[in-house]
């Protein structure tokens, strides 16, 4: 009897604190996500570097939304419908941005209503061309090309070439477990570019490592990434 | 009866009358002070500007502000690691917050303009009292123009107090950035304005003087010389309206001005300043710099502490030796491997901390300190080494013992005991200093931090306190801008001249060359003489060689020992030296010294300085508020 009374005690409690819904505003539904391409073809960054921020005007004070891209160049914001501004930082990314006309120069403008999908064009200064890797006795080693998409009065010239591997399939400058600098002295032809790299003892063991390239540009930031690659070793 | 008692009562309440109405409501608040009593008297004047000498903003303190530990701020950039278990993530993201280290507090300077006008418009105080206090005020206001120009870049100049006039339109107060130059410019004028207005007087350490202005002005200038100069090498951190950047032109006459006013104080025109040289001991010599107080010639200018006074500190109790403390607390700041092997050998080469010899077998040392012999004295006077002592007790770092065959026998406590093989006893294996790894509070890296640590017992207890001073200005700093100028001047012997008198002094006594001074030299010197000063930061970003030394990928230990006196070498990862005793009974080593690198297993990140660090991010609120403001580069 007493423990059927503390049952229904706890049970009744449990429907007290049970939340209603209270919140003044309805949370945003609308997702807008995309990628960063060059000619459609995505372009891959360090995780957590590269931002492009979402401008919504007209309700006052102003304060960026920032969508974080990701290693494969892909972004998503999830957002009120309404019309958003977007840019790019200035400096931030291994790219130029596209000037679409005098009034609005890069920014991009986009009416968001219900979910969507949005490729930003972009121009990469440099970019990784048939990356190709190949494991092996504690090492990987890869090949590549570059191939310069900025040229004239704004081309940068390549300040390294790095090749990192990591034991997750997170690879950048932040986390890796081994790298090859590559300086842009002695990079001979940028169409045939070999390097490789040692991989350290891996605790706990595992037969695979994932690698990729990245592309250091002078005077740039952010540098460019080829796609992840899974190696077996 | 019921009649006369309200007569009575009509009668009682006319006599209520009440008085004086003025004496009665007009009384003067016992809480403020009044404009007329504030700036009519000298006592409440130089209690308005004590307020705001003590907000006096510097990068690296000995205060807690907004939670930051002051100890954090004086050991950041991988100069030290941080033994404490909260702090580790430091040493496991990969740099800073773009927003780190930004200053924007106008309202400060709102009260430094207030304090000029109204002791300006004072009459009754004393004409060279007045003087000297307005030339007070604008040496602050000075001083936090050039602290926010290094952080920010150019920033709105206002030398005025602002008020709004509540009409609804505020753009009248919007003022956009100034160039970069120009706040330079504007702090080395102020400093040449107001310095006839200072006393020369060298004792007096804590108010502005002349020498503090003249410090001041070399270094504004010699860091507006030094942007002019390398801001080539990083064209992105740059702004086309010279908000952030200034034109490469203009080097040499800054160059030129800041080697004058240190000229000025070098010559002794500031009164006589010089480099403290009162003590024996080199090592000691240098570390007395930063606590004695007594007829201290060289330091020019500083934040004071007063034991007993409310203003007192706690950072030796937060760094001093754990073992033997008064609260059994500290340890915090383990300089790093890689700082300590940046201190040269007395022949004037740069060398590892020799753990091995050239065939790789490990150096046999009878004294846990010999290891460090025949360095820049510096060293010791910098950085608490094992085997030396501090409040006259020996610090007590080692990591263990290493038997005959090579296996360790160590403990996971401070001070922990085992039972060495061969006997029946236990006995302690580890320092009660460690280093354990990842065991706060030990000299994790093998090192305790020695400047600014207070000795006077009681200075790491909480109830006491310490009262050593923090150095803003002193004349090796001095000596070293004057040497910096003179040498981007195409000065190289007057350069070499200054160098060699603050190198004598750590005991090199070498001269070094006029062909031998070159940038890597400038920027080495001043990374030893001036650790944990607040120069390093500045320092690394007015050269814009700070995305270089940082740049994000971890050090080798192969690496760690090699290009030690370059100016970009990489220092992205603390790496500490650990002290192991041989135990082997019977032979010649037994109770000998060896040393081992060691990477700590806490630091997992590798730091990168990203070029949107050269210049802090303005805050969004900033800039809704005055859209004239530009944003910095890379933002």
């Amino acid at each position: 009897m007493k423990v059927t009374v503390q049952l229904l005690a706890i049970l009744l409690l449990g429907l007290g604190v049970m939340s209603c819904d209270k919140d003044n505003f309805t949370a945003p539904k609308s997702t807008l996500s995309g990628r960063i391409v060059y000619n459609g073809e995505p372009i891959g960054v360090e995780f957590n570097q590269v931002r492009m921020q979402l401008w919504q005007p007209g309700f006052g004070k102003l304060a960026p939304i920032d969508a974080p891209i990701d290693q494969e160049g892909r972004f998503s914001a999830l957002l009120f419908n309404g019309n958003y501004k977007l840019v790019f930082p200035a400096g931030r990314g291994p790219f130029r941005t596209i000037q679409q006309d005098a009034a609005k120069k890069d920014t991009v403008y986009v009416t968001v209503n219900g979910n969507q999908t949005l490729d930003v064009e972009v121009q990469p200064y440099f970019m990784i061309r048939n990356p190709s890797f190949n494991g092996g006795e504690g090492k990987v080693s890869a090949s590549l090309k570059l191939e310069q998409i900025v040229t004239g009065a704004n081309a940068k010239a390549v300040e390294q070439v790095s090749l990192y591997v990591n034991k997750t399939n997170f690879v950048s400058r932040a986390t890796n477990i081994g790298t090859t600098d590559l300086a842009s002295a002695n990079i001979k032809d940028l169409n045939n570019i070999t390097m490789s790299v040692n991989v350290p003892a891996l605790v706990p063991a595992q037969g695979y490592v994932f690698a990729r390239i990245g592309v250091k540009i002078k005077d740039v930031e952010d540098m460019i990434f080829s796609p992840v690659q899974k190696i077996d070793l | 009866m019921k009649r006369r008692f309200y007569t009575l009562l009509i009668a009682v309440l006319m006599l209520g009358w009440s008085c004086d109405d003025d004496a009665f409501l007009n009384r003067p608040p016992t809480n403020i002070l009044t404009d007329e009593q504030i700036w009519n008297s000298e006592e409440q004047i130089l209690s308005v500007l004590g307020d705001l000498y003590n907000r006096y903003v510097d990068i690296s303190t000995f205060k807690t502000i907004n939670d930051i530990p002051g100890w954090m701020t004086v050991g950041d950039f991988n100069e030290a690691f941080w033994s404490e278990a909260g702090r580790y993530n430091a040493f496991q993201n990969s740099g800073w917050d773009v927003r780190s280290w930004g200053a924007w507090d106008y309202g400060y300077i709102r009260e430094m303009n207030l304090f000029i006008q109204k002791c300006g418009a004072s009459e009754k105080l004393d004409a060279g009292v007045k003087a000297r206090f307005l030339a007070e005020a604008r040496f602050l206001r000075a001083s936090y123009y050039f602290e926010l120009v290094k952080r920010m870049g150019g920033v709105p100049l206002i030398l005025e107090p602002l008020t709004y006039d509540f009409s609804g339109d505020p753009t009248y107060l919007q003022r956009p950035r100034a160039k970069e130059s120009e706040i330079y410019d504007f702090v080395i004028a102020e400093a040449e304005a107001i310095k006839g207005d200072l006393p020369s007087n060298a004792g007096e350490k804590s108010r502005a003087t002349k020498g503090a202005a003249l410090a001041m002005e070399a270094r504004a200038a010699l860091y507006a010389a030094s942007i002019a100069k390398y801001g080539v090498n990083t064209p992105s951190v740059m702004l086309s309206g010279g908000e952030v950047g200034i034109p490469a032109s203009m080097s040499q006459g800054y160059y030129t001005k800041a080697l004058a006013a240190a000229k000025e104080i070098i010559t002794g025109s500031a009164g006589t300043y010089a480099l403290y040289t009162k003590k024996p001991d080199l090592s000691e010599n240098f570390a007395s710099i930063f606590y004695d107080k007594a007829n201290n010639p060289e330091v020019i200018f500083v934040e004071d502490y007063k034991l007993q006074s409310g203003k007192v500190h706690y950072f030796t109790g937060w760094n001093q030796p754990r073992y033997g403390a008064e609260e059994e607390e500290g340890g915090r700041i383990n300089p790093s491997l890689n700082f300590v092997e940046a201190f040269e050998k007395l022949d004037n080469t740069f060398a590892p901390i020799p753990t091995t010899n050239a065939t790789g077998a490990p150096i046999y040392y009878d004294n846990q300190v010999d290891i460090f012999a025949g360095r820049d004295a510096r060293l010791a006077g910098t950085v608490m080494l094992p085997g030396t002592t501090f409040k006259g007790r020996a610090v007590d770092i080692w990591a263990g013992f290493q038997l005959g065959n090579g296996t360790i026998v160590s403990g996971d406590d401070r001070g922990a005991q085992k039972t060495l093989p061969g006997k029946t006893v236990p006995e302690q294996v580890v320092g009660f200093d460690g280093p354990i790894d990842g065991f706060e509070f030990t000299a994790q890296t093998g090192f305790y931090l020695r400047k600014y640590l207070d000795p006077v017992v009681g200075s790491g207890q909480r109830g006491v306190n310490s009262e050593v001073w923090l150095v803003r200005y002193r004349f090796a700093e001095v000596l070293l801008n004057a040497a910096e100028a003179a040498f981007e001047l195409g000065q190289p012997a007057v350069a070499a001249e200054y160098m060699n008198m603050v190198r004598a002094r750590a005991g090199l006594v070498t001269p070094l060359k006029s062909s031998e001074i070159n940038f890597d030299r400038i920027v080495h010197e001043r990374r030893v003489e001036l650790a944990f000063e607040g120069h390093y930061l500045y320092d690394m970003k007015r050269w814009r060689i700070a995305h270089l030394i940082m740049d994000g990928n971890a050090i080798a230990p192969a690496e760690l020992s090699k290009d030690l006196g370059k100016a970009t070498k990489r220092n992205t990862q603390p790496y500490g030296l650990w002290p192991y005793k041989i135990y082997n009974p019977g032979s010649p080593t037994n109770g000998k010294w060896i040393y081992k690198v060691t990477r700590l297993s806490r630091v997992t990140g590798a730091d990168r300085f990203q070029l949107g660090n050269y210049y802090s991010y303005i805050s969004d609120d900033v800039i809704n508020n005055n859209p004239k403001i530009v944003r910095n580069p890379n933002h």
